[in-house]
């Protein structure tokens, strides 16, 4: 499925309403370069599971956990990550549980489980961003 | 009598620290690992599980802190409680009710933020008051109100991208190593920082939250069209748009909230271009500013043994009930 995108409103409409078909357990790996909309998904994603927190990127901290919503949610960012063992010392494989939902931006950076779902975040003409997954 | 001393643990997020303060002031020691040490201690990298590199560095930087001071001397434990890493949260505050459980001493846990916050107060005579905060990293941007000790409130913050984010993902559209905050502002001392007009993201929102995101995206689309020596410039332009909004939020809100002080604290507050726009600006408004000691303003455990002080000699303490809290708040 490929959706376009012209503007960071609409790319959270995208993550808002893919909150609402996708199940708990889910394992989301986003995919694309700095400014294309990842983060923006993430907080329609939040807001979709009916999270009414202030959804930041959390590249420095790594990972920010949003329990308010229906699915709890896991909002990750391996921007930073150096190394794969990095994400042992931070025990992410504790955080990929069947009850919630794991977001990870550049997910790409590790292997996630066969069962994830890969969404991608190109840049179009002019100001779109075209999302497909 | 000597004053109170207090031991303090920090593990929010990569850093193991520690630290050990008399009283406001006196700092008797302040220790971060850091990887390298412990790989060297360990003679190589050990195979890594949840929180392990955490916990091989606790004992390691703890005996060391404590060749500055008898254990039998400390009169209160305290560890950073949140917000961060969960796993790597547990591992200082399990260590820290530890050793206030077997030396029989008060432990406090603290907030993170309100070490950064109380910071720029560090080894003054008196107790921090009220004031207007900016605290701004890599992980964080807000400005919080600080009425009393233990009592602040959140007055704005960032929607998006923390301030030093959007330093280190400019730093990398440019093809510049990480971390690229001091890069930038290195680079930046030598351009014209009129050169390119760049968004100022939610100046006029009429609240006091931040973005950086669109700063951010501003730079990408800017650079396939620049050619020749632009770095200089861009990099300027760039830090000018970030400082004017931190300056001008934090001015507006010391003024709406009737604060007198405005304080800077975090990584981003070493920024030099920040430290003297904020000092310049609130001399115009009739504002004191205080900015944090440059020593204090990444990942340490200093701050939070002098929120800990503060807190411990108004006997706000804590109870060794409460878990550490990745979401923990301090509004």
């Amino acid at each position: 499925m490929t959706v376009r995108s012209g503007s960071p409103g609409q790319t959270r409409r995208i993550g808002y309403d893919f909150a609402h078909r996708v199940a708990s357990g889910a394992v989301l790996s986003l995919v694309g370069d700095l400014g294309a909309g990842k983060t923006e998904f993430v907080k329609g994603l939040a807001e979709g599971l009916g999270s009414a927190a202030n959804v930041t990127s959390p590249t420095f901290t790594l990972v920010h956990q949003y329990l308010d919503g229906r699915i709890p949610l896991y909002h990750f960012d391996l921007y930073r990550l150096q190394a794969e063992w990095e994400l042992d010392e931070i025990g992410f494989q504790e955080y990929l549980r069947p009850d919630v939902i794991c977001a990870i931006e550049w997910g790409n950076k590790t292997s996630l489980p066969e069962t994830k779902i890969s969404i991608r975040f190109e840049f179009g003409s002019a100001e779109t961003r075209i999302v497909s997954w | 009598m000597s004053e109170p001393t207090v031991l303090a643990i920090e593990t929010s997020c990569d850093e193991t620290a520690v630290a050990v303060l008399q009283g406001r002031s006196r700092l008797l020691c302040s220790e971060v690992a850091s990887q390298i040490d412990v790989h060297r201690s360990y003679g190589g990298v050990v195979p890594e599980i949840a929180s392990r590199n955490h916990l091989a560095k606790m004992g390691p930087i703890l005996r060391s802190a404590l060749t500055h001071i008898q254990l039998r001397e400390v009169d209160c434990v305290s560890a950073t409680r949140g917000p961060g890493l969960l796993t790597s949260l547990l591992v200082g505050y399990a260590a820290g009710k530890g050793l206030a459980i077997g030396l029989d001493r008060p432990f406090v846990g603290i907030n993170h933020l309100e070490g950064h916050l109380l910071s720029p107060f560090f080894g003054e005579a008196a107790c921090p008051v009220q004031s207007m905060g900016l605290i701004v990293s890599g992980g964080h941007t807000m400005l919080m109100h600080l009425v009393d000790l233990g009592k602040y409130i959140l007055v704005g913050q960032t929607r998006d991208d923390a301030a030093g984010e959007a330093f280190d993902k400019v730093a990398r559209l440019l093809g510049l190593p990480y971390p690229g905050g001091p890069i930038i502002e290195r680079l930046a001392e030598s351009g014209d920082p009129d050169r390119y007009k760049f968004p100022r993201g939610m100046l006029a929102s009429g609240d006091f939250d931040f973005s950086f995101s669109g700063l951010k995206t501003a730079v990408r689309y800017l650079l396939p069209s620049l050619r020749g020596d632009f770095e200089a410039d861009l990099c300027a332009s760039f830090q000018a748009a970030v400082v004017e909004v931190l300056v001008r939020k934090t001015i507006k809100a010391a003024k709406t909230f009737k604060a007198s002080i405005v304080t800077v604290s975090g990584g981003v507050s070493c920024n030099q271009s920040l430290r003297k726009n904020l000092v310049e600006a609130a001399s115009k408004a009739g504002l004191a500013v205080k900015l944090a000691d440059p020593k204090l303003t990444t990942d340490n455990a200093a701050m939070i043994a002098f929120a800990a002080f503060e807190r411990y000699q108004r006997g706000m303490l804590g109870n060794l009930e409460d878990e550490a809290d990745p979401n923990f708040k301090i509004h």
